[in-house]
């Protein structure tokens, strides 16, 4: 099944009339009521001068090009017509007409199909684009932990935060999805080109916008309904007074998603957005339990952590004793042993469980953030309250 | 007509033929000296002319003029005192001529008429080789080390008076220096220092041993006194011995240097732990007379640099040309030297400026460490493959028995030296340290892996491509040090772990 032309042209409207666009949103019309306009309505209210000339291409308008386009940049368009188009994403008019998916579109029902309720867990996980090293930490560990226990993380590869949860998310084989603000098939920002690569090869790219659109000041605002939409929840790792993040969260409140925050330094700049969250009611988020409990809620079923589910016993064994800050390899080794040490040592920080401190010392990542456990623990142990043992993992 | 000597001028650290020339002539008395000499060879005037009375010969009561050539070439140093007196006795015709074109004169006079030993004389004696002379006098202090040269008499003059004797025939004076004994493990080498001395950091002494096999650089960063200094003097006990071309050329230095004055040929490679106040001109030479530096003085041997963040920036900087290329060219006016610099760098730091990074009781703010990083920078942390962190062994462990021997990690190293000799045989290439880009591609092929642990790591961000080239040369060395032909995964992991990399500053994203 392919996009219908009204749902392609529609999509491609918004590309002819992106420069507009950005002048009304500059002009501080609310997108959200902008976007919820028919075409005809659109082309009246944006183009102003132009109009007869988009009224004019508009009408010439052909399908077979457009779909052309998107088998050459290898992008698959799939409108609200079509049985993949997440219903998640159904959230009135303004919802995108066509979600144009660079990588498989069959994974697109895996990742976030279905309602939002019931079709496959997902959480956005948004913040900072400079973010500090601890928000690093934290958005790629909540990343692994969250797609460790099978919730897609949705975020919008930009720099910090939002690629550092995708990292995480990868690291834990997935599932994590990425909307950009531009064409699907472009590595925006172009420092992330290796995780675009990645994301496609083995998850998920989409984007409202057809291929070759550029970025445009209001589309990330316009990804950021998307992002909100597709997640059960929205977790906010760490951002400033006026943030992205913040958007996001309004749209998910506004859609009557939960929010939830990671709290930060009491008169931090970088944090005062977040916090502010938490000041508004939405969820404190402590650990990767806590963003479980939120976006599966209390009752869920105990799942594996990531360490647990994936780390060789040798392995697991290495990575606790540098949580626990001993000397690795222990001082006493001999040469065989140093070097199974040196080799663990390196796997983990491959997988981005340990990193060199700046003196050359090994150091987890954000210890306390992992829900790991030196042995699982049996299934059907029950639901776990909140306050679990999660910590045990340094003991 | 006018008498003739032969001697040598040092320059840098190599010597120049110098022919000294005396005419007598008729008339005033005098003596000049001509030839770009230096206050030291105009002063000869004073040393030589008491020499000659008090050694009961006559001073020629003429016009004596005496010429150092070549005209163009610097002159300094007192050398020339004997040689001058020897050509001013020949044209006064108190010496054979024909004996004296034979032999090359070196060496300092006393108002007396004994002779003072200089530096430089193996130079000297090496000169003398090259230019085909059958021996040279030098001050009996200096005969064995004049005798290190194969095919050179080394004749001792205690005094000006033994030097007549000697060119006259009358007694065989001192040519009897029988040729040095063969190099050997010396058990008193390195003043009795062994890796056996330390106590815990097992993976310090693993670099180690890894450093000294590929002749990689190594930074070794840890809090004060946790025995980074210990550890560093005795890499060169693990080291391959010197060779007797090697031991030849450091001996030569230090005699020029005037570190080594015994006349024994150097067994232990050099040690060299210049202080942190250190100048660039100190570092890797300089003057007016370009002298060799620290730079130099650890040629073939360990340069350790303690402190690394407290030193001057331009004398860490000029560094560079010395660790790329195996030597420096100093250049001063219109005199350029050019000396070389073949030696292992040893750095030592703190992680952070209070000492404690990573231990989680820094007290240092992220600016700090930045600052801190800032210093370290730039050309030389580009040519450190190593980088380990040392910490303070515990109580038991200073108790506890040794982990590794010098003998042994010697073996080993010698054994994955010899491996790589063949492998780079008529490249040039000394060892796994040096290898380019090209080397590395033709010597380090990685299975699928590996290859992928490689790509994790720099898809992290946790590697930069520079630190991808100097992991795979330390997993060439790892390889040669376990005895195999390929490099495997294994091999690529330890790396990893030990690598040193600058460029990647940002990790977690």
């Amino acid at each position: 099944m392919t996009a219908c032309p009204a749902c392609l042209r529609r999509a491609w409207l918004l590309g002819l009339l992106a420069p507009n666009l950005e002048l009304a949103w500059r002009g501080r019309r609310p997108l959200k009521d902008i976007l919820a306009l028919e075409d005809g309505a659109l082309v009246a209210a944006l183009a102003g001068r132009r109009r007869s000339a988009v009224e004019a291409a508009y009408e010439a308008f052909s399908a077979r090009q457009a779909r052309a386009a998107c088998a050459a940049a290898a992008v698959t368009p799939v409108c609200r017509h079509d049985g993949r188009y997440p219903a998640r994403l159904r959230t009135g008019p303004g919802a995108p007409a066509v979600l144009y998916v660079a990588g498989d579109p069959r994974r697109l029902s895996r990742l976030v199909g279905g309602d939002v309720d019931d079709g496959p867990p997902a959480a956005a996980v948004v913040g900072t684009r400079r973010a500090s090293p601890e928000a690093l930490q934290v958005a790629t560990a909540l990343g692994r932990g969250l797609a460790a226990a099978g919730v897609t993380v949705v975020s919008g590869m930009a720099l910090g935060v939002d690629s550092a949860a995708h990292q995480g998310a990868l690291d834990a084989g997935g599932p994590t999805l990425a909307v950009l603000a531009c064409g699907p098939e472009r590595a925006y920002p172009a420092r992330k080109l290796a995780l675009h690569r990645r994301l496609v090869a083995e998850q998920l790219v989409v984007s409202e916008l057809p291929p070759g659109a550029p970025p445009w000041r209001w589309s990330f605002p316009a990804r950021n309904r998307i992002i909100a939409a597709l997640g059960r929840v929205t977790l906010v790792v760490e951002a400033a007074e006026r943030s992205g993040s913040l958007i996001t969260a309004d749209f998910a409140a506004d859609l009557g998603r939960d929010v939830a925050a990671v709290p930060g330094r009491a008169w931090s700049p970088r944090t005062r957005g977040s916090n502010a969250l938490l000041g508004q009611g939405a969820a404190v988020v402590l650990d990767v339990e806590d963003a479980l409990d939120a976006v599966l809620g209390l009752d869920r079923p105990d799942v594996p952590g990531v360490a647990a589910a994936r780390l060789p016993d040798g392995l697991a064994r290495v990575l606790d004793a540098v949580a626990a800050g001993a000397e690795v390899p222990a001082p006493g080794a001999d040469g065989a042993q140093v070097g199974a040490a040196l080799v663990a040592l390196a796997e983990l920080e491959g997988l981005g469980l340990v990193r060199r401190a700046p003196g050359g010392r090994y150091v987890a990542t954000a210890p306390g953030w992992r829900p790991l456990a030196s042995t699982p623990r049996p299934a059907g142990d029950g639901p776990r309250g909140p306050g679990g043992d999660h910590l045990g993992c340094c003991s | 007509m006018p008498a003739h000597v032969a001697t040598y001028a040092l320059v840098g650290i190599e010597s120049r033929r110098v022919d000294v020339e005396v005419d007598l002539r008729a008339g005033l008395p005098s003596f000049t000296i001509v030839g770009l000499g230096d206050r030291a060879v105009r002063e000869a005037r004073e040393r030589v002319r008491a020499a000659i009375v008090n050694s009961g010969f006559t001073f020629p009561a003429k016009r004596v003029t005496v010429n150092l050539a070549p005209a163009y070439l610097h002159k300094s140093g007192p050398a020339y005192d004997l040689p001058i007196a020897c050509a001013i006795l020949a044209a006064a015709g108190e010496l054979p001529a024909e004996r004296l074109a034979r032999l090359a004169v070196y060496g300092e006079l006393a108002l007396g008429g004994e002779v003072r030993p200089s530096r430089g004389v193996l130079a000297v004696a090496e000169g003398v080789r090259e230019q085909g002379l059958d021996g040279v006098v030098v001050a009996p202090e200096r005969v064995r080390e004049a005798a290190l040269v194969d095919g050179v008499a080394a004749h001792g003059a205690a005094t000006l008076r033994d030097v007549v004797t000697l060119l006259r025939g009358e007694a065989p004076a001192g040519a009897a220096v029988p040729p040095p004994e063969e190099i050997g493990p010396d058990p008193h080498a390195h003043a009795g220092l062994d890796l056996a001395d330390v106590r815990g950091n097992a993976a310090v002494l693993e670099a180690l041993t890894v450093a000294a096999a590929g002749g990689h650089n190594l930074l070794m960063t840890g809090p004060p006194g946790t025995g980074k200094t210990m550890l560093a003097r005795r890499l060169p006990t693990i080291l391959p011995p010197l060779g007797r071309a090697e031991a030849l050329e450091v001996t030569r230095i230090h005699s020029i240097t005037g570190l080594r004055g015994s006349g024994e040929l150097a067994v232990e490679r050099p040690f060299r732990a210049p202080h942190h106040s250190v100048s660039p001109s100190g570092l890797v030479g300089g003057g007016d007379v370009p002298r060799p530096g620290e730079v130099t003085l650890a040629h073939h041997g360990v340069l350790f640099l303690d402190e690394l963040s407290e030193f001057q920036r331009a004398s860490l900087e000029s560094l560079r040309q010395p660790l790329e290329d195996g030597r420096i060219a100093i250049v001063r006016g219109q005199r350029t030297a050019i000396f070389p610099t073949r030696f292992q760098l040893v750095a030592a730091t703190n992680p952070c400026p209070c000492g404690q990074a990573g231990t989680g009781s820094c007290r240092c703010t992220e600016a700090d460490h930045a600052r801190h990083r800032r210093r370290l920078s730039g050309p030389l942390l580009d040519r450190i493959d190593l980088h380990v962190s040392v910490d303070r062994p515990s109580a038991e462990q200073l108790a506890g028995p040794p982990l590794r021997s010098s003998a042994v990690e010697r073996e080993r190293v010698v054994a994955a030296r010899e491996r790589q000799a063949r492998r780079l045989a008529g490249t040039g290439v000394p060892s796994n340290a040096h290898l380019d880009a090209a080397l590395v591609r033709r010597h380090v092929r990685l299975d699928a892996t590996a290859e992928g642990h490689l790509w994790r790591h720099y898809d992290r961000g946790a590697l930069s491509a520079r630190g991808q080239l100097r992991v795979l040369r330390l997993a060439r060395t790892l390889a040669d040090l376990a005895g195999a032909d390929a490099v495997g995964a294994g091999h690529v992991l330890q790396a990893l772990a030990l690598r040193q990399d600058d460029g990647a500053a940002a990790v977690g994203a």
